[in-house]
């Protein structure tokens, strides 16, 4: 295999590794937008939020409650912060969301504005915003996988796997099963379903719950990856609002196929015009929005 | 919209009579501010309050939120800079510049972001407005992470020396009022009119047979045109255009200080400008809780305060013409 090869190799890999964030991240939203009709805002300051979950459990949390030798690792960190996350998002739709589904939809986006502001504030306050290396990596996870082409970080190789394998089981809860009949019905005809003895607005807090949850559990993956910083929401959050444009919030598989082949698009940017692979997702939306304005698997309304 | 609750267009006298109340108010704290509040700080109220009334134009007027309005308060402020730095140009033409420059870039981005609507308008001005900061920090010649610095002021008409700070304030005022009555004149011309009738019914609007998507871009053009302006003419009080200007953030409190002042209403982005820029000023010491600060006023006002202060006010006065 020549040089050039190899290098695109390595890119789309490392390219792929950010896709799956795009793509779970993109996925919440989606869920979110399909059930609430609000696009939050604040879904890169959970996703920090969740990363920073496991940079507590494992370095701070023990200090703080006097039991120097707890550290929880990132097995329990990835399992405790999804939950933690998402039961802070119920708290929002609960006390906030709640009381503004009867106004326009873009007072959902500012209030979720206002909430990412409020957390990215607090947490730049306690935590360098430069990044604070997550120390738990599992040991399971270290060292390297020859993939013939390159060598690839083991730790890497797992994110994007998991990361798959939970989009894929999200699809297929939502699209598959009788749950997921029951939550697509409560989008088309909620007064309808709750006739049929479901608690809507109880689903609707579970619905947002579990779209923050994912989020969070992408900041838990995260972490080891990149630094754990107050801005690391701020920074992903555009981009994937222009995932969401380019992808077409309505369907759940767009969603996540539109992350993975961003991810993957702009890795290769950075082999052939390495200073356009900030901007390239950016451009690739006003390409979509010339041709097919509705994204590429969303539907005209 | 909160605003379309009220009355529309119902010219009451006592309206009327609040009206030139507040147009008295307003012209005397442009005459006399200097007295009693320091002249950079004034000046800066200024070009925010400018920024924030042309912001209104979109969304208290058409019903268009854009969270991409940095781009042009940026972009007419690196232009201005540019062209007044390198190429020599005198203040005023390059002012005028950095504001053509604007309304360029709100033609190229309101062409694109109107093909959709609600809230996905917002995101696609979000996501353009990140290309432009992109620009900011890669191009030659804006200066990376340092911006473009050491902006000479120069001289007005060629013998007003601007760097007296008086001189230097009194021509803020006097771009600041241009822009409020090209505003205000644009919200009461027929045109204005059409923008209120979209902003209640778009497809009632559509099919009274106005061109909605030509009415929306030339609305978008004077919006980021006034915003280019309002940059234009920071770059030249501050000396200096910095990746600030383009950031998010900034499209951010811009619409912060027009929710707070009053969706829709003429004076709220004034007020709105003058309650959220003296809050950083005196916040300032604080670090990063002004941001949480900002964020939390930004909830209230989302839950509870939609009306925003003068919305309010108006309310309580029962007049609509505020």
């Amino acid at each position: 295999m020549d040089v050039m090869m190899r290098l695109i190799l390595a890119q789309g890999m490392l390219g792929l590794n950010n896709g799956v964030f795009y793509a779970m991240l993109s996925l919440g939203l989606a869920v979110i937008f399909g059930m609430l009709n609000v696009v939050n805002f604040a879904h890169g300051a959970l996703y920090m939020l969740g990363a920073f979950v496991a940079l507590i459990l494992s370095s701070y949390l023990g200090p703080w409650i006097g039991l120097d030798a707890l550290h929880l690792g990132f097995w329990p960190a990835l399992i405790i912060a999804p939950i933690v996350v998402g039961c802070f998002g119920m708290l929002i739709e609960r006390t906030m969301l709640r009381w503004l589904y009867k106004f326009d939809p873009i007072y959902g986006l500012l209030l979720t504005f206002g909430i990412a502001l409020v957390l990215q504030g607090l947490f730049s306050n306690y935590f360098n915003s430069a990044g604070t290396p997550y120390p738990a990596q599992p040991e399971s996870l270290r060292g390297v996988v020859h993939l013939g082409f390159m060598v690839f970080p083991k730790y890497r190789l797992f994110a994007i796997l998991f990361s798959i394998v939970v989009c894929f089981l999200t699809w297929f809860v939502i699209e598959r099963t009788r749950l997921g009949a029951t939550l697509r019905a409560g989008v088309e005809n909620p007064e309808l379903v709750q006739a049929f003895g479901i608690n809507v607005p109880r689903m609707i807090t579970l619905t947002f719950g579990f779209g923050t949850g994912l989020a969070g559990l992408a900041g838990v993956l995260a972490a080891p990856i990149y630094s754990v910083s107050p801005l690391m929401g701020a920074n992903i959050i555009i981009v994937v609002f222009a995932v969401v444009v380019i992808g077409g919030m309505g369907s759940i598989l767009g969603a996540i196929t539109a992350g993975l082949a961003l991810g993957l698009i702009e890795g290769m940017t950075k082999v052939f015009y390495a200073p356009a692979a900030n901007t390239v997702i950016f451009f690739l939306m006003v390409i979509v929005l010339l041709i097919r304005p509705a994204g590429l698997f969303g539907r005209q309304n | 919209m909160a605003t379309s609750e009220q009355t529309i267009g119902r010219s009451d006298t006592r309206g009327n009579g609040i009206n030139l109340v507040l147009w008295a108010i307003l012209l005397l704290f442009l005459l006399t501010a200097p007295a009693y509040i320091y002249t950079v700080f004034a000046m800066q109220l200024l070009c925010f309050a400018l920024f924030a009334c042309a912001f209104n134009l979109l969304l208290g007027f058409t019903g268009l939120l854009s969270f991409g309005h940095a781009a042009f308060f940026g972009a007419g402020a690196y232009l201005a800079g540019h062209a007044i730095k390198v190429w020599g140009l005198p203040p005023l033409a390059g002012i005028l510049l950095g504001t053509a420059a604007a309304a360029v870039l709100g033609y190229v981005i309101g062409w694109l972001a109107i093909r959709r609507q609600g809230i996905y308008f917002a995101m696609i001005t979000l996501a353009l407005a990140q290309i432009i900061y992109f620009f900011g920090l890669q191009l030659p010649f804006t200066g990376g992470e340092n911006g473009l610095q050491g902006i000479p002021r120069g001289h007005l008409f060629g013998f007003l020396d601007l760097n007296q700070p008086l001189v230097m304030y009194y021509f803020v005022a006097a771009v600041f009022l241009i822009g409020f009555l090209i505003i205000y004149r644009t919200i009461h011309s027929p045109f204005g009119q059409v923008l209120k009738s979209i902003r209640e019914n778009e497809p009632r609007a559509l099919s009274l047979g106005y061109n909605v998507t030509r009415f929306k871009l030339i609305a978008f053009i004077i919006s980021a045109a006034l915003s280019g302006l309002a940059g234009a003419t920071k770059s030249v009080v501050f000396q200096f255009a910095s990746l600030t200007d383009l950031h998010w953030q900034t499209s951010g409190e811009v619409i912060l200080m027009t929710l707070l002042g009053g969706l829709g209403t003429i004076f709220g982005p004034v007020v709105g400008a003058l309650t959220v820029v003296s809050l950083q000023h005196e916040l300032s010491s604080l670090g990063s809780w002004v941001q949480v600060v900002i964020g939390a006023i930004f909830i209230v006002c989302v839950l509870v305060f939609r009306r925003g202060i003068i919305g309010e006010l108006a309310r309580l006065l029962k007049t609509s013409s505020m």
